[in-house]
């Protein structure tokens, strides 16, 4: 037996979340008053648990980097939010949306986590109905539903393609009626730099104010990380450039295990890269791949020519194109779950078939759509004999009221006009679904401490489907952890508060102390972004969309090495007191340098390939994902160890009761 | 191409500033105005004369709101419907000097070069940006209250502000009618917003003179320079519904 | 009650104001063009308003109060306006994102401040005098006859430079108009099917006025050369 303890409630599935909150320990409110959160973060996971503890009487604490809880990431997403209401009546259910999301994942996450996401979904939609969030509605006043990869249903509930904007303001609204009565205390422009344990609990973090300098010292009975992913460990990715993995991995060296770091969704539908010095990729949405049709030229020389520069996409023929994902998966088409259409796209430019300058893109074409709503549209409004400028126009109208918004920012991003010749795009880092390992409470292997959102591991495996992340994100933090952190929290009603001037907290705003000056100290030449520039190459050399053995091997040496000359040869102007760009970059670099030699090992461990993570010696000769179902159905969760080679891994065994392990088939 | 940049520097919010050129000669029009500063940034780094230059970004994808800059003028630069990380070099011209400043208001205070301090936002939603409902999930079913999709869309619209105060820094009275005019109409728009609307209108409005803001005097210039088009119905709105609220009690 | 103190009161009361300040305008208008097709209605007008008792002593104040109401009002607003941004910008492209006229109410209120100045130098100090201080109630000169037709007109005849100044200051009462005149609607919250409408009566409006009190000043100036 494993020394994880997942926790998981007996008894059938459907039941399973009833039962445990019926079981767990309460707080009565009075005692909630005495009691104090620190919340590390404020997007959906963070700011919606923030606003649920402090609704419920905890004082709650929330930190953040940006200059407003308003802007963390989860503000970006924007295809939008699953749920299984059932409002289209085509069938869905709490057990399907179950099933998608574990099919999705590859297999590789646990049962009752996705049952208790699925079974919560609708109660999200209520939930952001009531507090004023605008989804899409129908012309009949009620809410509009739209369809995403890898599934067979429309479950999807959108903002135009602003919803996570959208969910993350209602979030964030509900945090700030918690500000405005006094039970949450914002601190914005601050940056978590450890946490603190007292006793073997979590009591507290060590966090620098990035507008002063200053080192500060919170204490709480319960700490909640919902500091999202760690996409960014690849330099360029959709993330935001702040997006960081330090407060999950000062975590982790403090105790808490990490689960899975290699599994990285690349999304499929990205701007390619236009140039060197570029320091962010943008994403388009998803929901771009229910009308647009992907393909590269069936013919190499016409790919070549395009990549010269010498012919136009627009002038290739219908028949010499190959739509790629129609052909190899013709029962999900241009649907295909987002690895599954990322890799399809890889496997064509590296066989020599990619388009733009570099041969590293691929077409998402409209035509098709806009031919097609433009007939449809000619015909509902009577023009039956319309000619085909009409009808192109017409399409091109409907087109707009879709997708206008992204459209026009590709333009901005590219300066060309998608109407008329069809998108580049290429894959992108995008989410992690990797992170902290969580029990059935959400609660890390530190007691008191949690994570929740993209920074836990829990509900996606090895793949998340689109519009999960949302879910999970409002799931953890609206509906679960408010609830499970009581059973923890309700052997602290007599604690008192924590105090600040302990030798745990001495020591470890020491710890911080010595690794700020650390490096200071360093005055090197070259920038943080060096680095970064550096390691994110490697992992999306050697980490990226396939792996093989011997360079994941190779990463880890190189990355190892990069760590040494980080910190032999890095410059931070300035000073540590006072605003610092460069050195809050440089903290969180550091730890990219160590989570980026755990994701390696992580990866060379796994001798199979599941969703994100796709190793080259594990695959069907149809090119397809090969999964272990027999010696990798587990969750790795690894513990520091002192330096990440020396991690120890911990499997935690992943039971399948209510679904049938098969291979996955989008055919 | 070559560039001239005028750029403000400043230590922090109690020093005085002053601006400084610079000299950038390798700029490619495919380059975000953010992409040009982080080569100026890692320019100055590593010849090591002089600290780098401090300005808010993170999504880097016009949504986030975090990103600011006054550049030529113009809160966000000469584009429209964007934001600054979204501006493209393409916009200018071999040998152009651009100006950049940071947004200037005293509601919003210079944190550190270009970087300045608008929590002042935060605080005009805090007074009533919010439905006062419990997130315990316990609330009806989402589709029991149809709203009219015209108005769900109105409120979209409104709800789309990313709270980046290129509102403020364009109008000459730094006026931040736009912007809490906005959040009111979202919710203005909508049955779920109607219950608490005249103390959420009185009490935003109350915080934002508080905190310094000029009056609007309908120049228009706001919702030109905004990211998302944010419309100025949403200022008549307010005006309305301040008006509506004010004569309530 | 938000009360005068809410920058969103204080708005609203300077919409209003200059709401009854434009009304106001137009009935002035329409007296004065009357001298244009008829002495006589004009000056039987002139004395029905110089000696009634509600414009006398109603309409009259509240009209003064309006007009000092309106200019402390927009120095109010505008001192607090310009505190709320103490460090300027090195560079404000303003005419990228909106007009001129709409930027500098200031400018074109001073000018039509200044000139209310003149005009009442010109012929309310003369009224008053004549009215309540010399007691005078008739309106008649010497000959017998009305003569405010004939002082009107010897305002303009033969003086080029009063007229200049009359036509210049038009200009900018019809600049503060463009945008005071349809910006106090959006003040007062007017925002619906009419909108466009009343977008554009209140720009004709802004031109016709103004432009017409020109064409009074030249017509008398030109007719009496």
């Amino acid at each position: 037996m494993s020394i994880l303890d997942s926790k998981i409630p007996s008894g059938p599935i459907a039941d399973k979340w009833t039962k445990h909150k019926n079981e767990i320990n309460l707080v009565n409110p009075a005692n909630k008053r005495n009691i104090d959160v620190i919340v590390v973060g404020t997007g959906l996971a963070g700011a919606s648990a923030a606003a649920t503890l402090a609704e419920l009487g905890y004082n709650v604490k929330t930190f953040c980097f940006q200059d407003s809880p308003r802007r963390a990431h989860s503000i970006a997403a924007q295809g939008g939010i699953n749920a299984s209401k059932n409002y289209q009546g085509d069938g869905d259910s709490d057990y399907r949306l179950f099933y998608d999301t574990v099919k999705g994942g590859d297999y590789r996450s646990r049962e009752a986590n996705v049952y208790r996401l699925a079974e919560v979904s609708g109660n999200i939609i209520d939930q952001c109905v009531a507090q004023g969030v605008p989804f899409a509605r129908e012309y009949g006043g009620l809410l509009d539903n739209r369809s995403f990869g890898g599934v067979l249903v429309s479950r999807t509930f959108y903002a135009k393609g602003q919803t996570g904007q959208q969910l993350l303001l209602g979030a964030y609204s509900a945090m700030n009626r918690q500000i405005n009565r006094g039970k949450i205390q914002s601190f914005t422009r601050h940056e978590m730099m450890d946490i603190v344990k007292v006793d073997g609990k979590a009591r507290g973090i060590i966090a620098r104010n990035l507008v002063t300098g200053e080192i500060e010292r919170h204490s709480a009975h319960a700490v909640v990380l919902a500091s999202g992913g760690y996409g960014n460990v690849f330099f360029l990715s959709t993330n935001a450039m702040g997006s960081n993995v330090t407060a999950a991995w000062k975590a982790h060296k403090k105790g808490a295990f990490f689960a899975n770091p290699c599994y990285t969704q690349i999304h499929p539908t990205c701007i390619p890269v236009s140039g060197d010095l570029q320091a962010k990729l943008t994403l388009m949405s998803e929901s771009l791949r229910n009308d647009g049709r992907i393909w590269v030229p069936a013919k190499k020389e016409d790919a070549e020519a395009i990549q010269a520069g010498k012919l136009k996409p627009t002038q290739i023929k219908e028949e010499d194109r190959d739509y790629y994902l129609e052909r190899r998966y013709p029962a999900f088409g241009n649907l295909v779950p987002r690895d599954v259409a990322s890799r399809a796209a890889k496997e064509r430019c590296d066989a020599g078939f990619g388009v733009n300058k570099t041969g590293q893109a691929v077409y998402l074409d409209f035509s098709s759509a806009i031919e097609r709503y433009g007939k449809e549209k000619a015909f509902s409004s009577g023009k039956k004999d319309a000619s085909k400028e009409e009808i192109i126009k017409l399409g091109k109208e409907v087109v707009e009221s879709k997708y206008g918004n992204l459209f026009d920012m590709y333009e901005k991003i590219t300066d060309q006009n998608p109407y008329e010749t069809p998108m580049m795009i290429f894959p992108a880092v995008h989410y992690t679904m990797g992170g902290l390992w969580v029990d059935y409470n959400l609660m890390t292997t530190i007691p008191g401490c949690y994570a929740t959102g993209e920074a836990n591991f829990s509900d996606h495996g090895a793949n998340r489907l689109g519009a999960s992340a949302l879910m999970q994100g409002l799931a953890d933090g609206y509906f679960v952890l408010p609830y499970t952190i009581g059973d923890y929290l309700s052997d602290d009603i007599q604690t008192g508060k924590i105090p600040t001037d302990s030798k745990e907290f001495d020591e470890a705003e020491k710890e911080v102390r010595d690794f700020l000056d650390r490096l200071m100290n360093v005055k090197g030449e070259k920038p943080v972004d060096y680095f970064h520039r550096k390691l994110g190459l490697i992992m999306w050399n050697k980490c990226g969309m396939s792996r093989n053995e011997k360079e994941l091997k190779e990463a880890i040496e190189e990355i190892a090495q990069l760590r040494e000359e980080f910190y032999s040869n890095v410059r931070i102007p300035g000073k540590a007191e006072g605003r610092n760009a460069e050195l809050e970059k440089a903290g969180r670099v550091a730890d990219f340098l160590e989570l980026g030699e755990l994701f390696a090992k992580d990866a060379l461990d796994r001798n199979e390939s599941c969703g994100g993570h796709f190793r080259e010696e594990y695959q069907t000769p149809e090119g397809e994902a090969l999964r272990d179902d027999e010696n990798y159905r587990y969750v790795s969760a690894w513990e520091y160890k002192g330096e990440p080679k020396d991690a120890v891994l911990h499997k935690e065994e992943l039971i399948f009761e209510n679904i049938e392990l098969k291979t996955r088939s989008y055919k | 191409m070559k560039l001239n940049l005028k750029i403000w520097r400043q230590e922090d919010a109690k020093t005085k500033g002053e601006f400084k050129n610079y000299q950038l000669d390798e700029v490619h029009g495919d380059m975000s105005f953010l992409e040009m500063l982080d080569v100026l940034n890692n320019e100055l780094i590593e010849n090591g004369k002089e600290e780098p230059i401090e300005f808010d970004h993170d999504c880097r994808e016009g949504i986030c709101g975090m990103c600011s800059l006054q550049i030529n003028g113009e809160a966000h630069g000469p584009d429209r419907g964007i934001t600054t990380c979204q501006l493209h070099m393409r916009k200018f011209k071999d040998g152009d000097t651009i100006v950049i400043e940071p947004f200037r208001a005293n509601a919003f205070p210079v944190v550190k070069d270009l970087a300045v301090d608008r929590s002042a936002f935060d605080r005009i939603q805090q007074a009533g940006g919010f439905i006062s409902v419990n997130t315990s999930g316990n609330t009806q079913d989402a589709n029991s209250i149809p709203i009219e999709k015209e108005n769900a869309d109105l409120a979209f619209n409104a709800a789309t502000c990313i709270g980046c105060g290129a509102c403020v820094a364009a109008c000459k009275n730094a006026s931040a009618m736009l912007f809490t005019s906005a959040k009111v109409s979202q919710y203005a728009l909508l049955p779920q917003g109607e219950i608490e609307a005249t103390d959420r209108v009185l009490n935003m409005v109350a915080q934002m003179d508080k905190e310094g803001f000029g009056n609007c005097t309908n120049t228009g210039a706001c919702e030109v320079e905004c990211p998302k088009g944010i419309s100025l119905e949403n200022i008549a709105r307010l005006n309305r519904e301040y008006l509506a609220a004010s004569l309530k009690g | 009650m938000g009360g005068i103190k809410s920058s969103i009161a204080r708005k609203v009361a300077m919409a209003l104001s200059g709401l009854f300040l434009v009304l106001f305008l137009a009935q002035h208008f329409t007296i004065n063009f009357t001298s244009v097709v008829s002495p006589d209605t004009f000056n039987e007008i002139s004395q029905f308003m110089g000696t009634n008792f509600l414009v006398q002593a109603v309409l009259q104040p509240i009209l003064i109060f309006g007009v000092i109401f309106h200019f402390v009002m927009g120095f109010i607003l505008e001192a607090r306006n310009r505190s709320a941004r103490s460090i300027g910008y090195a560079k404000f492209d303003g005419n990228a994102n909106s007009p001129w006229v709409s930027r500098n109410m200031l400018i074109s209120g001073i000018v039509v401040l200044a000139f209310l100045g003149l005009h009442f130098y010109d012929f309310w100090v003369h009224e008053m005098q004549v009215k309540y201080l010399q007691g005078d109630m008739s309106g008649l000169n010497e000959a017998g006859e009305f003569r405010y037709y004939e002082e009107t007109v010897a305002k303009f005849a033969g003086q080029p430079i009063r007229v200049a100044i009359y036509v210049f200051s038009f200009i900018f009462l019809m600049l503060h108009l463009l945008h005071g005149f349809a910006s106090s609607f959006q003040t007062m919250g007017v925002n619906n099917k009419y909108s466009k409408g009343i977008r554009t009566f209140t720009k004709a409006f802004a031109i016709v006025i103004p432009m017409g009190f020109v064409f009074i000043a030249i017509f008398h100036y030109l007719n009496n050369l």
